[in-house]
This record gives structure tokens, C-alpha cells and sequence, in this order.
């Protein structure tokens, strides 16, 4: 007997019996569907995080006035100013592990040009903005030295801005109107999509933080070096740790703080939350796990179960193929491939229906998935595990049948 | 082994069966030799141990006592999967029911000893093909045993038997389930099949069936009481020229 006649055996076998067999696959078709939706949805999940990260900018921290857990209640956050571009100037010089700090100030303002007009955030910012956030000028250029020192009016626009302004016109080198000033738009800022909190971060243009200072947002960034937000950058995603300790130690030094005082700051480490969001996809990922290997377990059963009846059925036939000649292995060899033909037919099943569902999934809930070939693979793998396991007792309990006591069985 | 040393020798050969405290005697120290080529019945009341004895030939079963030497090799000592592959090279099998698995050809019946014996597949084509044409049913090798007639099931099942070149043909009751007219075809089939040289030891409770053979073994209560000649051998008319395969 080859193990190409056992299996056509048995697919022979399970194809008298097709309901049954497609019944007793069942846990395994559900149980390798599970695994490959869950592992296609926690992929996507990571895979959004990821490009989400890439998208604010790797190894960043944001430094934002106020303290963290009085935000709104006592001070109201940011109301009172507490960090500086010089602060930002600092972090730059004593923390080695910092790549760049670069503050930032943001505010409203009223863009025309031609007839049309467009209401959206500015910031005001340096060049080490764009290096912290990794966004680069995808044409035209960014600010020069001088015109951040002198506060030129001189502004890169978000690709959402320059869609609903200017649609076919080449921007570069048009002057642009903001809150009535006219500024030479210089360039045009990479597209980077939507914000972890799920704005459009392309809605937006940056111009030199003087020149926001002075001509355009004015009130209260009018006076003084005060910044909305640092947003610091390190130089590798081991020493953040590390930084933040530094981070703090250095803004509490600077504001004078005592021991006992509260930080009237806050550190918000972007990897730290994509860290946490991962780990809440873990987390998702374990639970399904756990119900697609129960999933597999009962499928297991069903495969024993059956092939129990099975064996019990085909008695005469166990009797009559030893009496001409199979051995012990001849017969549980093929038991054991039909018991893991059945779970690989249903793992193939399985696999189709894992496919379509997560596509499902996809469309419907508008999840982001990603099929991962390894655990289509794996998947597979588990079911023939299954259908070994399962198979096993079945086949072995055949092959240590009588040949008299089967041949004579009713 | 010399061609004149006896294909089966049996001393002493005993079956006992213990059924909750009771022990059964099935078999009771048969002695016997039965020389190659030869044509034996095996007579005797219903539980007289025939079957027993035919299946410790087999090797189906091992003795409870006793010493079984087939063509010379001892084998009531042999270990489950040794007596499996002496039962594919050396015993062919005939049972009362037939026994063909159901939804399979003839052909793929009668290829089933050549698959446990690791034949290839074109070769185990050719083989049964010619094992089937032996027994005159070349022309049915496409069907399933439920589309034949019961003597063409046995014819089948003698097929099946003979496929692997078997020094040995056992059958127990071949014509039990048969009627007289196929019965007789079924044993003319053997006949002619022991005159191409294969032994055959035929099970059977009817008198005019013991007598195509040349030997009649008698048992009662698991001993062997009868050793006898048949008289008057019956003629074969019909001896539809089987071809024993070579
Ligand atoms: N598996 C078994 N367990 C217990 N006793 C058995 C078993 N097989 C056979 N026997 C007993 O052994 C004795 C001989 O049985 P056997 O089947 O050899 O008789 P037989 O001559 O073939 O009868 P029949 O002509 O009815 O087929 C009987 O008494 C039977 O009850
Ligand atoms: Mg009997």
C-alpha cells in the first residue's frame, strides 16, 4: 500500500460520506477560518499603527504645557504658558541622545486665493519641525535660515490646502493670502494622511514661527518666546527611556520646580501609546487565538469521533484487508491519512472561507487586514496536527483489531 | 523447500477460547500432514472446529498448542505483522460471504493483496486483469460487486485469492451462500486450479462438494477423526480451461 493508494482510499471513503465528512470538518473549516481572520485583522492593525508612527514621526516625544492630571481643571491645559523656544534650545544642547527639538506654535487662519478661500490650522515653526515630524518638502523648498530669522512671508501648504485652493495651477511661487497677508508659497509638504486621532494632517501649511508670531496668530504667542509645543526627536528609540527621565529633569529644572511641585508640563511619548495600542491588538490577537484553537479542539474531537464510527463500520473490511495481507501499519497508516485527509480538506475549506471572511471584514467594518501567508500556513499546519492527533487513537484501536473477530463482525 | 516435503504439518495443534470461566476446547491436538498439490474437504457437524483449523492454516490465528510448520517455515510462533505478510505470499483465502469491498471494481478487489505486497500499479493492472481472466470474468472487471451475481462474486473473490500466486487456497464453505448449479462451477474452478498445482483446502457440510476433492478430513469436537480417500472423485465436465496465472 502507497501512500498515494491510502490516499485515494481515502478520499474514496470520505467521498461516500460527503455530508458527513463536511459536518465532522466543520470545527476544523471554523477553527482555520478563525485563525486566518484574526491574524489578518491583527495585522492590519499593526500594519496601520506602523504607518501611523511613520506618519507622526519616529522616536518622537511631544512636550505640552500644563500638567497632565489637572489638565482642564485647575489651569485649564496650556492656559499659562510654561514652555519656550528656549527651552526647546536647551533640550537641544544638554541631552546628547536628542536629535532635534523643534517648537511650534498653531493656530487658525483664513486662506484666499483667487475667489476662493479655505479656513484651516497654520503652524508656526523651524526647520527642525519637518526633520522631527519626517516630512519632507515633496516639491518647491523649504524655509531658509534667513527667512526664519527675519520672518519672512513665506509658507509651505498640506496637500488637502493646495487640492482646494488651486487644483490644476502650479502653487510654487504663487503668493497666497493668510488672514490678508500675502505669503510666496515656497513648497509643498509630503502627503501623510490621516493623524492617529484621525484628523487630516495634510490640511494644514507651516510658515516660520516669527513670522506666525508677528503677523498672523499674535495674542498671546505675541510677546515672548512661549511655544505651543516641542515636538523632540531622538536619535534612536533605545535611549527614549532614558530621554524622558532627562527630558523632565531638565524642564522641572528650568521651571524652578521643588520636589514637592507637580510638573506643569507633559511629556507625551507617541511611541509609548502605538506601544499600548499594539498591545491592546496582542491582547485581541490572544482571545481569538484561544477561540480558534477551541475551535480546532472540538473539530479534533470530531475528526476521533468519526473516524470511531468509521473504524467501527469498516470492521469487516479492517478484517478482510489483514486477512490478505495488510499489517498493523498498513491499516492505521490508512486510517491515520484518512482521519488527516478529512482535516486538511477542512483546513483547505477552512482557508477560502478565512480568505473571503477577512475580506469581508475588510469591506463591511472597514478594518484594515492583511492576509499573512505564514498564517495561512501555519493554519494548514495546525489542521493535519489535528487530524494526526485526532486520527491517531482511531487508527491505532483499527490496527489492533482481531482479523477473525473483525471478519466475522455483523 | 523440495517440492515433495508437505506444504502444511501440523502436530499437536490445539485452540482453546476461554470465554468468562469457561475454557473451550475448539481444537484438540491435530496431527496432519497434507502434501503440496493436493485436493483436501474438510467434513464435520457445525462447531467441530473446521473454521478454527482452517484459520490457524492462514494464519489468521496462532495456536494455543501444538507446532504448524507451512512450507516448512514454523510459524504458530509468528509475530502478528510476520503472519500478516506469510498470509499475502503464501495463503489465498475464499470466504462463505465473499467478503469484496463494496463500491470498488472487481479489478480493484482483486488488486488489493498486490497493493500489501508493494506491487506497482501497472504491474498489479496486469496482474489482476489476468487473475480475473482466469476465473472467466474478464468482461465484468469494471463492476462493482453489488452489479454481480453471486457466483461471480465468488469468482471475484477466487481471483482476489489467487492474484499473488498462493501456494495455499483456503475456503471455508465457498458454496454456502451459492446455489447447486454455481456451487459446482465454483468447484470445477478449483479443480482446475489445483491441477495448475496450487493446494486447496475446501471447508464444506455437503457430501457431492467433499467429492471433487481427493482427501476428506473429518472433525468432531475439535478432533480430527477421519482421514479418508475419496472414492468415485467426481468428474469435471465443464473445466472451463482456467488459466491459473504463473
Ligand atoms: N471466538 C471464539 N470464542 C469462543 N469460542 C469460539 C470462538 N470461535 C469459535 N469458538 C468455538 O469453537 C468451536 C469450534 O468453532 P468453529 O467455528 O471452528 O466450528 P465450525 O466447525 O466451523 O462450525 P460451522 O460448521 O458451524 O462453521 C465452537 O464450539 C465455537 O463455539
Ligand atoms: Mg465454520
Amino acid at each position: 500500500m502507497t501512500p498515494l493508494d491510502a490516499i485515494m482510499a481515502a478520499l474514496k471513503a470520505l467521498r461516500l460520506n460527503m455530508l458527513r465528512s463536511i459536518l465532522t470538518a466543520l470545527g476544523i473549516i471554523i477553527g482555520v477560518a478563525a485563525v486566518i481572520i484574526m491574524v489578518a485583522i491583527g495585522a492590519g492593525a499593526e500594519a496601520r499603527v506602523e504607518m501611523i508612527i511613520r506618519s507622526m514621526g519616529a522616536n518622537l516625544m511631544i512636550i505640552l504645557p500644563g500638567s497632565s492630571n489637572t489638565a482642564g481643571v485647575r489651569q485649564g491645559r496650556g492656559s499659562r504658558p510654561t514652555i519656550s523656544e528656549d527651552d526647546a534650545a536647551a533640550i537641544r544642547s544638554e541631552i546628547p541622545s536628542v536629535h532635534s527639538a523643534a517648537p511650534s506654535i498653531r493656530g487658525q487662519a483664513q486662506f484666499i486665493y483667487g475667489n476662493l478661500n479655505w479656513q484651516t490650522q497654520i503652524f508656526g515653526a523651524t526647520r527642525d519641525y519637518l526633520d522631527a515630524r519626517e516630512w519632507p518638502v515633496a516639491r518647491g523648498r523649504a524655509f531658509t535660515d534667513d527667512e526664519i530669522r527675519t520672518g519672512a512671508k513665506v509658507v509651505l501648504l498640506g496637500k488637502s490646502v493646495v487640492d482646494s485652493l488651486f487644483g490644476e495651477i502650479e502653487p510654487i511661487g504663487q503668493t497666497i493670502r493668510l488672514d490678508r497677508v500675502p505669503f510666496e508659497v515656497t513648497g509643498i509638504l509630503q502627503q501623510k494622511g490621516q493623524s492617529p486621532f484621525g484628523f487630516d494632517q495634510d490640511d494644514t501649511a507651516i510658515v516660520p514661527l516669527v513670522t506666525a508670531r508677528q503677523r498672523l496668530l499674535g495674542g498671546r504667542w505675541l510677546s515672548g518666546r512661549t511655544v505651543g509645543s516641542i515636538h523632540v526627536k531622538f536619535r534612536n528609540p533605545e535611549s527614549m527611556e532614558a530621554g524622558e527621565r532627562q527630558l523632565r529633569e531638565l524642564m522641572r529644572q528650568r521651571n524652578r520646580l521643588r520636589p514637592n511641585q507637580e510638573d506643569n508640563f507633559q511629556i507625551r511619548n507617541l511611541s509609548q501609546i502605538v506601544e499600548s495600542r499594539a498591545e491592546t491588538t496582542r491582547v485581541m490577537t490572544i482571545l481569538l487565538a484561544s477561540v480558534a484553537s477551541v475551535s480546532l479542539l472540538v473539530g479534533g474531537i470530531g475528526i476521533m469521533n468519526i473516524m470511531l464510527v468509521s473504524v467501527t463500520e469498516r470492521t469487516r473490511e479492517i478484517g478482510l484487508r489483514m486477512a490478505i495481507g495488510a499489517e498493523s501499519g498498513d491499516i492505521r497508516r490508512q486510517f491515520l491519512i484518512e482521519a488527516v485527509t478529512l482535516s486538511l480538506i477542512g483546513g483547505l475549506i477552512g482557508i477560502g472561507l478565512g480568505i473571503g471572511g477577512s475580506h469581508l471584514v475588510a469591506d463591511l467594518a472597514e478594518w484594515p487586514v492583511l492576509i499573512e501567508i505564514d498564517s495561512v500556513l501555519v493554519a494548514f499546519g495546525f489542521a493535519a496536527v489535528v487530524g494526526v492527533f485526532f486520527g491517531f487513537y482511531p487508527a491505532h484501536k483499527a490496527s489492533r483489531l482481531d482479523p477473525i473477530e473483525a471478519l466475522r463482525y455483523e | 523447500m523440495a517440492a515433495n516435503c508437505a506444504i502444511v504439518r501440523v502436530e499437536g495443534l490445539a485452540r482453546n477460547y476461554t470465554v468468562g470461566p469457561q475454557v473451550v476446547h475448539a481444537l484438540v491436538g491435530v496431527s496432519i500432514e497434507i502434501a503440496r498439490g493436493d485436493f483436501v474437504a474438510v467434513m464435520g457437524p457445525s462447531g467441530s472446529g473446521k473454521s478454527t483449523f482452517m484459520n490457524l492454516l492462514g494464519c489468521l490465528d496462532s495456536p494455543s498448542g501444538g507446532q504448524y510448520d507451512l512450507d516448512g517455515e514454523d510459524v504458530s510462533r509468528m509475530s502478528r505483522d510476520k503472519l500478516a505478510a506469510t498470509r499475502n505470499r503464501k495463503v489465498g483465502f475464499v470466504f462463505q460471504q465473499f467478503n469484496l469491498l463494496p463500491r470498488m471494481s472487481a479489478l480493484a478487489n482483486v488488486e488489493l493483496p498486490l497493493a500489501y505486497a508493494r506491487v506497482p500499479r501497472r504491474e498489479r493492472h496486469r496482474r489482476a486483469a489476468r487473475a480475473l481472466d482466469a476465473v472467466g470474468l474478464s468482461d465484468r472487471a469494471h463492476h462493482q460487486p453489488s452489479q454481480l451475481s453471486g457466483g461471480q462474486q465468488q469468482r471475484v473473490a477466487i481471483a482476489r485469492a489467487l492474484v499473488n500466486d498462493p501456494m495455499l487456497l483456503l475456503a471455508d464453505e465457498p458454496t454456502g451462500a451459492l446455489d447447486t448449479r454455481t456451487g459446482e462451477e465454483i468447484m470445477e474452478l478449483f479443480v482446475a486450479l489445483n491441477r495448475r498445482g496450487i493446494t486447496v483446502i475446501v471447508v464444506t457440510h455437503e457430501l457431492e462438494v467433499a467429492q471433487y476433492a481427493r482427501r476428506i478430513l473429518r472433525f468432531r469436537d475439535g478432533e480430527l477423526i477421519a482421514d479418508e480417500e475419496v472414492e468415485g472423485r467426481r468428474l469435471v465436465h465443464g473445466a472451463n480451461a482456467a488459466e491459473a496465472p504463473s
